[in-house]
């Protein structure tokens, strides 16, 4: 799923360790997430919403192919 | 975060270590420390399987505190190991039946191949999400 969390934290000043530890993942799943490697689960994408103060859908951008 | 994950490794490393320590003393002790008292072998296996159960216990712990992707990369490891071991396991206990190898089918070696697979899927995965 494409997403825009890379350019938010950055906005918000926030290293991906540090975004990590605000929502309560580690710095590995940032990067993972970052990269598009890995959707995170409702809760971790709800917590990055109230975070950046911003719907889910307006940073994590679902393309349905089927 | 870190410092209660460090105190969870701690512990998990401390039980798997004094389960290897209970399970030398039981698998040893009859032949070189109690000559076969079958008491003292009875308690030696009861401690080891006790200090087991809780190191899985321990493990468990552990794996609550990863996180959702940590969790997903164990899992997935987990999966491919149990998978591999069924396989390969029943692959080498046919060959000894069948007398197709030297020596006896040892679950020794089942354990040491759970072990390495586990590792190397596991690395494998950390690489694919990182």
């Amino acid at each position: 799923m494409k997403n825009r969390v890379c350019d938010l934290r950055k906005q918000k000043g926030l290293t991906q360790e540090q975004l990590g530890e605000l929502i309560g993942v580690s710095r590995q799943t940032i990067n993972a997430i970052e990269k598009e490697k890995f959707d995170p689960s409702l809760p971790t994408a709800f917590k990055m919403s109230k975070l950046f103060q911003l719907p889910i859908e307006d940073f994590f951008i679902f393309e349905d192919f089927s | 975060m870190k410092a209660e994950r460090k105190k969870r490794m701690i512990q998990l490393a401390a039980w798997t270590w004094s389960w290897v320590a209970t399970l030398a003393i039981a698998t040893f002790g009859p032949m070189f420390i109690w000559e076969d008292n079958k008491t003292l072998t009875i308690l030696a296996v009861v401690v080891n399987l006790i200090n087991g159960v809780l190191m899985i216990l321990a493990n468990r712990k552990l794996f609550n505190h990863y996180d959702e992707l940590e969790r997903k990369i164990h899992l997935e490891s987990m999966g491919l190991t149990l998978g591999l071991s069924v396989i390969v396991g029943l692959t080498y206990s046919i060959l000894d039946q069948k007398n197709l190898i030297q020596s006896d089918a040892e679950i020794g070696l089942l354990v040491g191949f759970i072990g390495i697979t586990y590792l190397v899927t596991l690395l494998i995965n950390r690489k694919r999400y990182s």
